[in-house]
């Protein structure tokens, strides 16, 4: 993985100082609580119900073995012994405290970490796919693309009072895992005619209050032009993103009021500008490439056949292995989830004696790398088939093998009301609920591809607008309510999740849901998944039975 | 009023007119409104004079203008407006303004790294005390990126 160089390693010691000095010009009463406020965002520390949160990024959801050990002495000493992964595949602790924080972000700098950018109305951590590199239907590995985004992004002068958050994503394989098309800008790695490699490049996507699914801006950009055609996006969404308006100043808003053909005529001008002056050359995404190199895998890995004798002899095993690990490039490798989603246990969340037990199954498994995905769980990408039955022991032991990876109880889930002070209604309770309405493992499994993402607030941290199912909490006149969707999609066949009526009282959220799955059950074809039934028959079987149970 | 200039704290000699008074002598800068409206009158005047713009002006009222122009004032109503950090890298980058470009307004010291880097040569801080923070943000980073 990446490795930072002087250069890296000084911006980021420079950055710590930066906010140390920063926090405490705050702390003296030098700087008013606005002020701060958008100085901390940028340095990933909100305040929240109980404490300051603060949002540690892993750049496209990549960590080292020593990474690991860093987040989990920082869960030990600085907060309650666990971290929460998010959505943006970053990092958060909810109990840190503010004075501490700078020395918080001095610990994650020795290891090449930081939390610049993972807030604020900026641009954020750039997301990718959690199978890069390792998956079987990639066109080209995205990640270094991504850390050349990264570092452009990584406190740009210009860009760093936006109207709005801004978000991207990189994606290199033919089936979308990182949700580009939801991204205020999403880059494809696509063939051209002629077999070249480039960027199939989307606008003005994005979820939140108004889901819209990104628009193509540009069908082809050659390589060279990454950062420049990036940076006319920019200049132009800095200049005339609207700012009277919190709700209307993210891109896609300006994309919609100008028109895609209008916008990317604005974009294009700018581009021709500066284009020539701003070209990635071979060599510098080759060196970039350079630290993306691919792992020692062992040529005789195939031929151990001792997996399937136990996948033969251990039912249990042979589930693991069906739901949480998946195919690899490599013959007799796998890529293994690590479920957060055990039935006990708050989405994502992870302990400090977890974080050190996954990092040496890493180094022991996996070359010593650990990714994190967005829908809130670990992976180690580059198994042996040989050692799967050992990991899996291992993993179970920590309770960290649950074989839900892609199932219903696989929920994405932001922290809600318990944490979070945007939040109207509480979801990890309700997560909690659904979960143990849900504690037969063989329907689980037989109801097959379902996502559930579940968010306590509009703000729809937990994408429940392109869930499967989605959950979305409401304040009605104080009490919690919850807002059925169906038929979401974040992958290739992108859409938006249609209301399935009125919202539900908290103590029928589940209801609905098991009623839900009953009718799929019911219904569905052979061979037919949750979405594709959706898609068919629409929501009305659905709504029929959900309101008339209720 | 103190202003950094080139990282020194010096003397301000330019004088800020309301569009309502009259022109006056000496180094004197104007609303980029009154330089439209007055723009050959203005082009005459004996002294120097600045334009000054807000994040709602664009900088091509006043590109094709620029070399009677002693002075560029982006005017911050709100820190969190970043459109002047783009007006700022056009007026250096694209139209090769050679003279002072002067952050006035409602920015803070924690900004003023970046407005150097994008082409603000100068920094009117609304209070004194700002000074040291701001002369020590100027120096925040010795490495970039871009």
């Amino acid at each position: 993985m990446y490795q930072y160089n002087a250069i890296d390693q000084t911006l980021v010691n420079e950055r710590v100082a930066q906010f140390r000095r920063q926090t405490d010009q705050y702390l003296k009463g030098e700087l008013s609580e606005d002020q701060f406020r958008a100085l901390r965002l940028r340095n990933g520390l909100y305040v929240q119900t109980h404490a300051p949160m603060l949002r540690v990024a892993v750049p496209y959801g990549l960590l080292s073995a020593e990474q690991l050990r860093k987040l989990a002495h920082i869960a030990r000493t600085y907060d309650k012994n666990y971290c929460h992964i998010t959505t943006r595949q970053n990092v958060q602790y909810n109990w840190p405290k503010l004075e501490q924080v700078p020395d918080i972000l001095a610990e994650l700098a020795e290891v090449q970490m930081h939390a610049i950018q993972t807030s604020g109305n900026c641009m954020r951590n750039t997301t990718s796919d959690h199978l890069a590199g390792v998956c079987v239907d990639e066109i080209e590995d995205p990640r270094p693309y991504c850390e050349i985004i990264r570092q452009w992004t990584t406190l740009h002068p210009e860009f760093d009072y936006l109207p709005r958050k801004f978000k991207m994503a990189v994606s290199g394989a033919l089936h979308d895992r990182a949700a580009t098309q939801f991204h205020d800008i999403g880059l494809h790695l696509v063939k051209n005619d002629t077999g070249e490699i480039g960027f199939r490049v989307l606008v003005g996507g994005g979820l939140g209050r108004t889901p819209v699914i990104g628009q193509v801006i540009k069908p082809f950009l050659e390589k060279k032009h990454l950062l420049s055609y990036l940076e006319a996006i920019l200049r132009i969404y800095n200049l005339f993103g609207r700012r009277d308006n919190k709700y209307k100043a993210r891109i896609k808003i300006l994309v919609r009021e100008t028109g895609l053909k209008k916008f990317s005529a604005l974009v294009d001008q700018e581009w021709l500008l500066i284009k020539d002056a701003n070209e990635l050359s071979e060599q510098q995404i080759e060196q970039i490439k350079s630290h993306f190199p691919v792992p020692a895998y062992e040529a005789s890995a195939n031929t151990d056949t001792s997996f399937e004798l136990k996948k033969q002899q251990n039912p249990a095993f042979a589930s693991w292995f069906k739901h949480n690990t998946t195919d690899h490039k490599v013959p007799g490798y796998r890529a293994a989830f690590i479920s957060l989603k055990a039935p006990d246990s708050p989405p994502g969340d992870l302990t400090d004696s977890q974080l050190d037990a996954i990092a040496d199954l890493s180094d022991r498994y996996s070359f010593g790398e650990i990714r994190s995905t967005h829908r809130q769980n670990l992976i180690l990408a580059d198994v042996k088939q040989a050692d799967l039955f050992e990991l899996w022991q291992k993993l179970d032991a920590l309770k960290l093998a649950t074989p839900n990876i892609g199932t219903v109880t696989d929920m994405i889930c932001c922290p809600g009301l318990d944490f979070c002070s945007l939040a109207n209604a509480g979801s990890i309770g309700v997560a909690k609920e659904i979960n143990e309405a849900l504690d037969d493992i063989d329907y689980i499994h037989d109801i097959g591809d379902l996502k559930i993402n579940m968010s306590g607030c509009m703000n729809g941290c937990a994408h429940q607008s392109v869930g499967h199912i989605g959950i979305l909490g409401v304040d009605k006149k104080g009490s919690e309510w919850y807002q059925i969707t169906l038929g979401g999609s974040s992958e290739n066949e992108a859409s938006i999740g249609e209301r399935l009526g009125p919202a539900v009282a908290k103590d029928e959220v589940t209801k609905a849901i098991t009623t839900i799955l009953d009718v799929y059950v019911k219904q569905r074809l052979e061979e037919e998944s949750f979405l594709e039934m959706v898609n068919r028959v629409g929501v009305t079987p659905f709504k029929e039975r959900v309101y008339a149970a209720n | 009023m103190q202003l950094i200039k080139d990282k020194q704290v010096i003397e301000n000699k330019w004088h800020f007119l309301p569009d309502d008074t009259n022109l006056e002598t000496g180094a004197i800068t104007v609303s980029a409104n009154r330089w439209q409206k007055d723009r050959e009158q203005l082009l005459k005047h004996t002294g120097t004079v600045g334009v000054r713009l807000s994040p709602s002006n664009s900088v091509d009222e006043i590109v094709n203008d620029l070399n009677g122009i002693g002075l560029i004032e982006l005017d911050f109503p709100d820190f969190a407006d970043g459109r002047l950090f783009t007006f700022a890298w056009l007026l250096r980058n694209r139209y090769n303004y050679q003279g002072e470009i002067r952050a006035t307004g409602h920015f803070m010291s924690g900004q003023v790294f970046y407005l150097s880097r994008v082409g603000v040569n100068a920094f009117a801080l609304e209070k004194d005390e700002d000074v040291n923070a701001s002369l020590e943000a100027l120096n925040d980073f010795s490495v970039k990126y871009q």
